[in-house]
């Protein structure tokens, strides 16, 4: 285990891994969100589920999410100070040849994702930032509420866009760092990747832009 | 045709370095990359100037030795090409022309573009081999290998080790060089035997070196002269990680 | 002085058993205790590391490049002859043995040939156990093609890269025992003078390229596997680095150089494309299996080669060797070109080229198979062309490509300094006057691998040698004399460049001791190289110190010893009044223009001996019996 850790291959492993939980999760909870067009009742009806018969469930779930999310970040930490180190002296000039936007902005792009979480969690689960009235257990309202703000909703939709780019080369690469790719004349192709990053960053923000612009009210 | 060349001058490991203009005058497009720079070299020399050292022996693009970081691009703007193969006739009369040494924490610069890349050599030592003493080896034929497989192995075999995969990664990583050697005897039956303890050893050697890991940027197989494919680096992790939960991993691993 | 080649006694086919079985062994306890410096680490070299290590021995290697998997093994591309016989083609290691020693014209030694082919079957063995990728049939075996001067198809190859995959399979060998640590890796450092002590080599002067520290290795023993001096000519297909100042170095201190006249010229290069032309590219020999080489009828045939009608093209070589056709060996093939280019018939700029068409063989096989047999060939034409060679034929024109002469070696590798070993291209080796495509490779494996690790042990166990002596004054000696020359190199401060010497000792070897050599041209050589030297050592311009990496400075000590070598080689080619092999006296050949030996006065290796500077070097003769082949008129019509 020490050796897994203290290699760079094994803290990439630890990323992939973590990063597709993180995958499986926001699928879900995108879905979940979606509710928000069939109505209050039904939206809130869920949370009320969620938060009542499936409690223990949800715990699981918080505590799965917490480790890797903390996992993901300490490694992909670690990993950035070995990179940086690798390269001590920069070129006077250098030019990109494939790597992709995504790839270059895993880095800015995840702790604009770090960001956004703890702003998310302390805004809809705690409701300690209230840019809007906060009501437990009024999910929908809570919604409403905070994405009429614009900032809220705008904040809300660019770190989708970072999400969207996170995915496009995460989804793609951790099939890679995992070993599980079978080779391919065209290593680069994702069309896996592509629609997963495409779904869920439009699927989430549908719902802040929804409300911002009256459609949900 | 003429060009004005910006040239990383570095008098030696411990010395200061900057980039330097000189011009090379009327170059034949037919010349080579390094034909240029020995133009220019024979121009520094004929003023008693000291000339721009840099590393070459084969100049068929197979020894790996040469190595230039043009204009941003490892080995230049010529796919699948090493620098000695690199033809003039691919840059443009009057193109300003940018080039420095590899830059990696584990290629130190001994002098101008000339870097020490020993710790690939120190990678391969740690199990880049199949262990048979000569003299003990069957007759060739014995074990047949389905040319596919064959094949595979000598797409990954063909590395020359010229480093411009470390060279071009943004994270200084060294794996696609690691995954080319790993691949190439996970792929025949002679490399089976050592194939777990060969990973995790020239792994552990890559990370000591100082290498960066890998985010799956892909410059590296744009870059490399043989084309070599990322499709290696995930047959390199994956055998790392089989190895790993197969074997309590060796005590050379662990403290590489 | 005599030459005593110790060739064992007894039938040719039993020579080397029997010879194995009656070598010294040093006993397993003891052979740690011997050091083996072994300079280079190509095919040769590594090989030799490799498996000296493996037996015990501490071993010390050198090589001026990087790393040891960039010697210039790794740019063979062709393939490397076994005689396997997998193709059932009759081929045996009787064939190839004789092969060889025909296609060397009867200039090699029966008894190392035979050897030769013998252990030929175990490097391929031995390859194949290290991993190395060779071409496979669908049903998993093997691989072969024909190669040029052979009728069989008993060439083993990977891709065009064969020797870049052997190669490495010895540079892995060879990291395999640094990690065990038998051996000790000195790369760039190169080795600039012999130390020999009590009439023994025991060890090297060696300069470090990177701090320009100079100092001495002793040890038991020391083996040169230091590979060819075909870049005495400047332009020629070995890498730039490759030169001969380790065994220049080691002929002026007393080993003996044999054959140095004997330089092949390879029929398929990328001709000259103008004057900075820094070297020139071999298209492996292979392609000539498929292609056709051809020049136009008419002299001064400017059209392009598709606009030439099948009647109005010349296919020379099958012309004139129908049995070989575009087969033919090296030597035979080159000159053919070089008489189609004096005759004007050449193509290309300046006229100086031949086609090598692959037009039918695409129209036969189809162009995915051509591309699946010499794609990356095709690829380095183009990338260096700028032509399409699917769509036009190739344009090639014959280049200096490996030199057979080299150090004089009796039958265990030793040269005629006790202690001194000499393998690969660097000794005068079993390839006579020419050397048949795809036998190299075989030949520095079979020294490395087979050959003087066995050797070896038989002089190491067979004398008493002293700790090495640090402070003998030999061996300061020699550390003071490098020292000095290197200040002299600095200290001329002329105005002419280390290569406009180099390119002008070369062009004046390739007009005078080329493809086509005559006493006159060769005396003028003689003439004028001294001056070129002397010239040299007053007007050359190095800049930097010795205290740095300073390749200006290593460039320097190379040519300095080039220009010593090439006056040697044009004496050589002058004193063998005959042709024979890569060797062609204008004076000596038959009405149609055909190589003529002269085995009544010229049926030996001519070994020269160093007599210092202000005297003529002088020659010593080792008569060649031919007990099991006899001596015809090689014809390949
Ligand atoms: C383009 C090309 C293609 C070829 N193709 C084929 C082929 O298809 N088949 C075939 O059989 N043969 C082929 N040959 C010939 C064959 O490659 C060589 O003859 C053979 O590889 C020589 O091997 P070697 O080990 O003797 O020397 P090399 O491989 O040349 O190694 C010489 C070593 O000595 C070291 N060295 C030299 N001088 C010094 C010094 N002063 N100090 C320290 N180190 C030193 C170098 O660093 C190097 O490591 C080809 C040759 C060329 C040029
Ligand atoms: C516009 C997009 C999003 C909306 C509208 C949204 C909405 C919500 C809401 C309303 C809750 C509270 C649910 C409850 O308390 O019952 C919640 C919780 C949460 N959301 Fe989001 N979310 C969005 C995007 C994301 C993203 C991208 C992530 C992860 C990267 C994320 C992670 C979480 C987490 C971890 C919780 C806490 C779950 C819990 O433990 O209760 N959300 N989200
Ligand atoms: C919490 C803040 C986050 C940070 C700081 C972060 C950071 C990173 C970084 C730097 C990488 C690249 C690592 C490398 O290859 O060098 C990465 C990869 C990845 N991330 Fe994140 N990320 C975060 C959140 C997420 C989330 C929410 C998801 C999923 C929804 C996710 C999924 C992934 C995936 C799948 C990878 C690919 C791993 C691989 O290439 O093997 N990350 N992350
Ligand atoms: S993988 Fe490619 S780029 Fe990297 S060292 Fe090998 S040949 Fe060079
Ligand atoms: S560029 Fe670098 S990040 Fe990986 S894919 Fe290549 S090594
Ligand atoms: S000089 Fe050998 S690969 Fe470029």
């Amino acid at each position: 285990m020490a050796v897994f850790w203290r290699s760079a291959i094994g803290k990439k492993v630890v990323m992939a891994a973590t990063g597709l939980i993180g995958v499986a999760y926001v699928i879900a909870h995108m879905v979940g969100n979606l509710q928000v067009f069939q109505g209050a009742d039904k939206l809130n009806g869920y949370a009320a589920m969620l938060h009542g018969p499936f409690k223990g469930a949800l715990w699981a779930a918080r505590a799965v999410l917490l480790a890797a999310v903390v996992l993901h970040v300490v490694a992909a930490w670690q990993l950035t100070q070995l990179d940086r180190a690798a390269r001590p002296a920069a070129y006077a000039r250098r030019e990109p040849q494939i790597s992709t936007l995504a790839s270059r902005t895993m880095r800015w792009g995840g702790v604009l994702l770090l960001v956004f979480i703890v702003f998310h969690i302390l805004h809809f689960t705690t409701g300690t930032i209230q840019p809007a009235p906060f009501v437990a257990g009024d999910v929908y309202g809570n919604m409403v509420g905070g994405f009429r703000v614009w900032w809220v909703a705008l904040f809300y939709a660019l770190a989708m866009v970072a999400l969207g780019f996170h995915l496009y080369h995460g989804a793609w690469s951790s099939a890679r760092t995992l070993g599980v790719a079978p080779p391919s004349p065209r290593p680069f192709r994702r069309p896996l990747a592509a629609t997963i990053a495409l779904v869920v960053a439009v699927g989430f923000a549908l719902v802040p832009l929804a409300v911002f612009f009256g459609i949900v009210k | 045709m003429n060009l004005t060349l910006r040239v990383w001058r570095q008098p030696g490991p411990a010395a200061a370095g900057r980039l330097v203009d000189y011009d090379a005058r009327d170059i034949s497009p037919d010349a080579s990359f390094l034909e240029m720079l020995d133009v220019v070299n024979e121009g520094l020399l004929e003023k008693g100037e000291v000339p721009i050292a840099f590393d070459h022996d084969c100049r068929e693009g197979i020894c790996g030795s040469c190595g230039l970081m043009i204009n941003g691009v490892a080995h230049g703007p010529v796919k699948g090409t090493a620098t000695c193969q690199l033809h003039m006739r691919s840059f443009r009369d009057g193109d300003v022309v940018v080039v420095e040494p590899w830059r990696a924490r584990a290629f130190p610069v001994l002098r101008d573009l000339v870097v020490d890349r020993g710790a690939f050599d120190r990678i391969i030592a740690a199990g880049g081999y199949v262990s048979v003493n000569t003299g003990s080896a069957p007759d060739g034929n014995v074990i047949p290998v389905a040319k596919s497989d064959a094949d595979a192995a000598m797409d990954a075999a063909q590395c020359i080790g010229c480093g411009a995969c470390v060279a071009a990664c943004p994270n200084g990583s060294a794996s696609l060089f690691t995954a080319a050697k790993i691949t190439h005897l996970a792929l025949l039956p002679q490399g089976q035997p050592e194939r777990g303890r060969r990973a995790l050893r020239m792994v552990a050697q890559m990370d000591a070196e100082g290498f960066g890991g890998c985010t799956l940027f892909g410059e590296c197989q744009e870059a490399c002269p043989k084309e070599i494919s990322i499709d290696t680096i995930a047959q390199m992790n994956r055998d790392y990680l089989v190895a790993l939960m197969r074997q309590r991993p060796d005590p050379v691993a662990a403290s590489g | 002085m005599e030459l005593n080649a110790k060739i064992p006694a007894g039938p040719l086919a039993d020579k080397w058993d029997r010879h194995r079985f009656e070598l010294k062994l040093v006993n397993p306890a003891n052979k740690r205790k011997f050091t083996v410096i072994v300079v280079g680490s190509g095919l040769a070299g590594a090989s030799a590391v490799a498996t000296l290590s493996e037996l015990g021995y501490q071993v010390l290697c050198l090589c001026f490049q990087d790393s040891p998997r960039r010697a210039h093994s790794i740019a063979a591309q062709g393939g490397i002859n076994a005689a396997k016989n997998y193709q059932n083609d009759g081929d045996s290691i009787f064939r190839l043995f004789y092969d060889t020693v025909k296609g060397g014209d009867f200039r090699a030694r029966e008894a190392n040939v035979y050897r030769l082919a013998q252990i030929s079957v175990n490097i391929i063995d031995q390859c194949v156990a290290q991993g190395v990728p060779f071409a496979r049939e669908y049903g998993g075996l093997l691989a072969n093609r024909s190669f040029g001067g052979a009728q069989v198809s008993r060439t083993f190859y990977a891709r065009g890269q064969t020797g870049q995959q052997l190669l490495l399979g010895a540079y892995q060998a060879l990291e395999k025992e640094i990690a065990k640590g038998g051996v000790r890796m000195l790369p760039r450092t190169e080795m600039l003078d012999l130390v020999v002590v009590d009439g023994r080599a025991r060890g090297i002067v060696a300069r470090n390229l990177v701090t320009g520290e100079i100092s001495t290795h002793l040890a038991d023993a020391v083996v040169l596997g230091t590979g060819g001096y075909g870049n005495v000519f400047y332009l020629s297909t070995n890498a730039k680095g490759c030169n001969t100042t380790a065994i220049w170095r080691a002929h002026r201190r007393g080993a003996l150089f044999g054959n140095p006249c004997y330089t092949q010229i390879h029929p398929t290069c990328i001709p000259v494309s103008g004057d900075f032309q820094s070297k020139l590219t071999l298209m492996s020999e292979s392609l000539r299996n498929d292609g056709r080489v051809w020049v136009p009828k008419r002299q001064g045939d400017t059209r392009p080669p598709h606009e030439v009608p099948e009647g109005e093209r010349d296919y020379y070589l099958e012309r004139k060797y129908p049995s070989f056709g575009n087969l033919a060996p090296r030597d035979i093939a080159s000159r053919a070109a070089k008489e189609a280019c004096d005759d004007g018939r050449g193509v290309g700029p300046g006229g100086l080229g031949v086609y090598l068409d692959f037009a039918d063989a695409i129209r036969r096989l189809g162009e995915d198979t051509i591309r699946e047999r010499y794609g990356n060939l095709f690829e380095m034409y183009q990338r260096i062309t700028d032509e399409n060679p699917y769509r036009v034929p190739m344009r090639i024109y014959p280049a200096v490509h490996y030199t057979m002469g080299g150090l004089w070696v009796d039958y265990n590798l030793m040269s005629t300094i006790p202690g001194l070993f000499v393998i690969g291209e660097a000794n005068f080796s079993d390839h006579g006057a020419n050397r048949l495509g795809a036998s190299a490779l075989m030949q520095g494996l079979a020294d490395g691998y087979f050959i003087l690790p066995y050797t070896i042990g038989d002089y190491l166990a067979g004398v008493r040698l002293g700790a090495p002596p640090a402070d003998h004054p030999e061996v300061r000696g020699a550390m003071e004399q490098v020292a000095s020359r290197t200040r002299r190199l600095l200290a001329a401060h002329g105005s002419r460049t280390v290569d406009s010497f180099h390119r002008e000792l070369g062009k004046l070897l390739w007009d005078k001791c080329g493809m086509a050599r005559t006493a006159a041209g060769l005396s003028e050589a003689i003439q004028r190289i001294p001056a070129i030297r002397d010239e040299f050592w007053r007007n050359v311009n190095v800049p930097g110190s010795d205290g740095e990496l300073n390749q200006a400075l290593e460039r320097a000590g190379r040519v300095a010893d080039f220009l010593e070598l090439g006056e040697l080689m044009c004496r050589d080619a002058l004193h063998r009044e005959e042709s024979c092999g890569g060797h062609f006296r204008v004076e000596h050949q038959t009405e149609d223009g055909e190589a003529k030996r002269d085995d009544e006065r010229f049926a030996y290796v001519a070994a020269w001996q160093y007599r210092g500077d202000d005297q003529d070097p002088c020659l010593v003769k080792e008569p060649l019996e031919f007990e099991s082949v006899t001596l015809a008129t090689r014809s390949y019509k």
